[in-house]
């Protein structure tokens, strides 16, 4: 897909004054938050489960080789196959030639996230071969050839409105001519028109929410159902996952899974969890003929041993991202590529660049509250900053920006200086601000002041009033 | 595989050891990994689950009927036949079934009326009839175990799945439901096991939930046995 990461900042003020999307985003505001909230509540163990959780993926990373291989011998054990790709395009290039291989014209897929990264869909387009999204979110998306916006609702800024205009231009086609306004109609349109390319799919693509070095299995978690028809109907099943899905054994799954439904709709646990280990065995009446675990690295082997490490136990819950203000203010889109939200704005820099999406870890309040929903309790804010560092470090923010707080770094170092220089720039401040204490417009401050104003100092330094106070109370 | 595969396999694996600061093979403690690779030990099982059986019955329901799906009690396999026939006649369903081959043993030809055929579900099927390996308290989930007497398609593809459920086969949770599995199967897992908590459902438009997305619209489970199912221990746990 097309990366606008770099774009945050116009993105974002469009999206802020595109009213349909304001509406759309309205209707999350009510739903994901409370749910978790309650279904928390509801298991005392949950705060254990945590620790636990982040416990078990840190054990993971730290042997990740270990269990990649071990997931890899028993995978082929079970008559599957695993690929190992360093770059999307050479995974592009393996689901290709399996598809070519079977000769498939069409192809039906379960959400994945690894498959947007990769961007997949265009890339079988280009090469005849025809991806029918089957996830009713990512299937609207796909009719208005639009990325997702929401790791787990990837359609939550269409309107109702929006899908029913979408269904009455592309399912005429299936001789379904009526404009349907019902919510219930529309999902039971999608349902008749999906029903027959199940069955006509010549290989099925899903993602993978855990690979477990146990059992080889791949563990697929939908509310739908749409993924293990992908997966059970056609003659191939093809898993895109990326490394850091792994885990070392079935109640590993189990202790992070008790949190994964709860963090991200605040059900007990999604209503399908599949786990998938290998194709059809002798005597079975149906599965898929072959198996195939496409395993993408795409820089994560780079992240690990760093300061972003963490990042990789993210399990793609969107608690962060529901509970994000700056998300809930301008959508997805703006972040510009696949993923968005804090983990978006952690993630996207490591897998793009920070060239690139140097803007994303900006996007953010440090109101903290990605951290405190986490249930990988991944330090959601201190790895932004850490991208700031970076991103200054690298010369990539604004030659104004870099130059102001150089002079204020060389100050800071020369407290001789420092203080004098402060105080009069203080005084002048106070004394320019007026009555009303507040700046409307400040020279080099135009990012500030154009939303908001600039609140006046007190009319003296920190350290001046802080040894005044002390002076008064009579302390050392 | 192809050099090209294996250049890709080996350069991954080196770039993860390098950036985890070892050489090839060297595990920090051998004997704990793989005793994690064997599995079989609960991290944390939630005390709501570690309940007599009575009890676990009793929330098996409770948090299935929660997630839409419906259930029914019959004391013994003989009630069964009446019961599937009652929720075909409630929904004003045609009385033809497809079933899985594991539950062909229920005395079916004490309803007439009811039209079986076994075998895997095709997409014209209206409803599916199955058994499952267990059913598990904690969240009112049903598991299910792929096989050549049990389909998978059954699961997905009729819009309504009518599920037979013997009652000693509820486990609290599910570490102990698969734990069981191991003991059947200990070479190795089955092709598919789905845990299924409720029908299908979906909130992808304006965030409204909606039944029946791709898979069932409707999940009958007929929980069979004595009111209270022998020994207050889960089923396959000693002691
Ligand atoms: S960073 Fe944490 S809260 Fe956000 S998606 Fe990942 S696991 Fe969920």
């Amino acid at each position: 897909m097309e990366r606008t990461s770099h774009a945050f900042k116009e993105s974002a003020v469009r999206a802020l004054q595109d009213a349909t999307l304001q509406m759309a985003l309205g209707n999350m505001r009510v739903g994901f938050v409370g749910k978790r909230q309650k279904a928390r509540e509801r298991l005392p163990e949950f705060e254990r489960l945590c620790d636990l959780a982040r416990d078990i993926k840190d054990h993971t990373l730290k042997h990740l080789d270990f269990y990649l291989e071990a997931f890899e011998a028993r995978v082929k054990a079970q008559d599957g196959e695993v690929h190992w790709c360093r770059t999307p395009a050479e995974a592009r290039q393996v689901i290709l030639e399996i598809c070519q291989r079977v000769e498939a014209r069409t192809v039906t897929k379960g959400k994945s996230m690894i498959a947007e990264e990769i961007a997949l869909n265009e890339f079988l387009e280009a090469n005849g071969i025809e991806p029918v999204e089957t996830d009713l979110g990512e299937y609207i998306i796909q009719l208005a050839h639009e990325p997702p916006s929401h790791i787990i609702a990837p359609a939550i800024h269409k309107t109702r409105e929006q899908v029913s205009d979408l269904f009455f231009e592309h399912h005429r086609q299936y001789g379904k001519t009526r404009r349907l306004d019902e919510t219930r109609a529309l999902v039971d349109e999608a349902r008749q028109v999906l029903r027959p390319k199940y069955v006509a799919a010549d290989v099925g693509i899903t993602g993978a929410n855990f690979l477990v070095a146990e059992t080889g299995s791949v563990v697929i978690v939908t509310n739908e159902g749409n993924s293990d028809l992908t997966r059970t109907l056609p003659k191939v099943h093809i898993v895109t996952a990326s490394i850091e899905k792994l885990v070392p054994n079935v109640e590993d799954v189990w202790t992070i899974l008790r949190l994964l439904a709860r963090s991200a709709t605040g059900q007990e646990l999604s209503t399908y969890t599949t786990f998938a280990s290998g194709p059809r065995q002798e005597g079975e009446l149906d599965g898929p003929g072959e198996f195939h675990v496409v395993l993408l690295d795409n820089g994560r082997s780079d992240v690990l041993g760093t300061e972003f490490q963490d990042i990789l136990r993210c399990i793609r819950c969107a608690a962060c991202i529901n509970h994000c203000p700056v998300y809930r203010a301008v959508g997805g889109h703006a972040y510009g590529w696949v993923y968005s939200g804090p983990m978006g704005a952690v993630l996207t820099p490591m897998l793009i660049g920070i060239e690139e999406a140097g803007h994303l870890p900006n996007a953010s309040t440090f109101c903290g509250r990605c951290e405190a929903v986490c249930p990988m309790r991944i330090p959601l804010p201190r790895m932004m900053r850490h991208w700031r560092e970076r991103e200054f470090e690298g010369g990539h923010s604004p030659p104004t920006f870099r130059r102001g707080i150089k002079l204020w770094a060389w100050l800071a170092r020369h407290p001789r200086l420092y203080g004098p220089v402060m105080a009069l720039a203080i005084g002048l401040m106070a004394r320019l601000a007026g009555r009303r204490r507040r700046f409307r417009v400040l020279p080099l401050a135009g990012g500030w002041t154009g939303s908001r104003d600039f609140p006046a100092p007190e009319g003296q330094r920190f350290m001046a009033m802080w040894r005044a106070r002390r002076a008064a109370r009579g302390g050392p | 595989m192809s050099a090209g595969k294996e250049a890709a396999r080996a350069a991954i694996l080196a770039r993860v050891r390098a950036s985890l600061g070892r050489g090839p093979g060297e595990a920090a403690r051998p004997d704990e990994l793989a005793r994690r690779l064997a599995g079989g030990r609960p991290n944390l099982i939630p005390a709501r689950s570690r309940v007599g059986a009575e009890e676990r019955l009793a929330l098996f329901v409770r948090m299935a009927e929660e997630v839409a799906a419906s259930t029914v009690r019959c004391a013994s396999p003989d009630e069964v036949p009446g019961a599937v026939g009652a929720f075909l006649a409630g929904h004003n369903l045609p009385s033809e079934l497809v079933m899985a081959p594991e539950v062909e043993g229920y005395p079916w030809h004490a309803a007439p009326t009811l039209t079986l055929r076994k075998g895997r579900a095709s997409k014209d099927d209206l409803t599916g009839l199955t058994g499952a390996f267990a059913g598990i308290a904690e969240t009112g989930t049903l598991m299910m175990v792929a096989g050549p007497k049990s389909p998978t398609t059954l699961n997905f593809l009729p819009d309504n799945h009518v599920v037979l459920l013997p009652t000693g086969r509820i486990f609290g949770a599910y570490e102990e439901a698969w734990a069981e599995l191991r003991r059947q199967s200990p070479r190795r897992p089955p092709t598919t096991v789905n845990f299924i908590t409720g029908p299908s459902r979906t909130a992808d438009i304006e965030q409204t939930m909606q039944l029946g997305a791709h898979g069932p619209r409707r999940l009958h489970i007929i929980l069979v046995g004595p009111d209270a199912p022998p020994g207050e221990a889960p089923p396959g746990e000693e002691g």
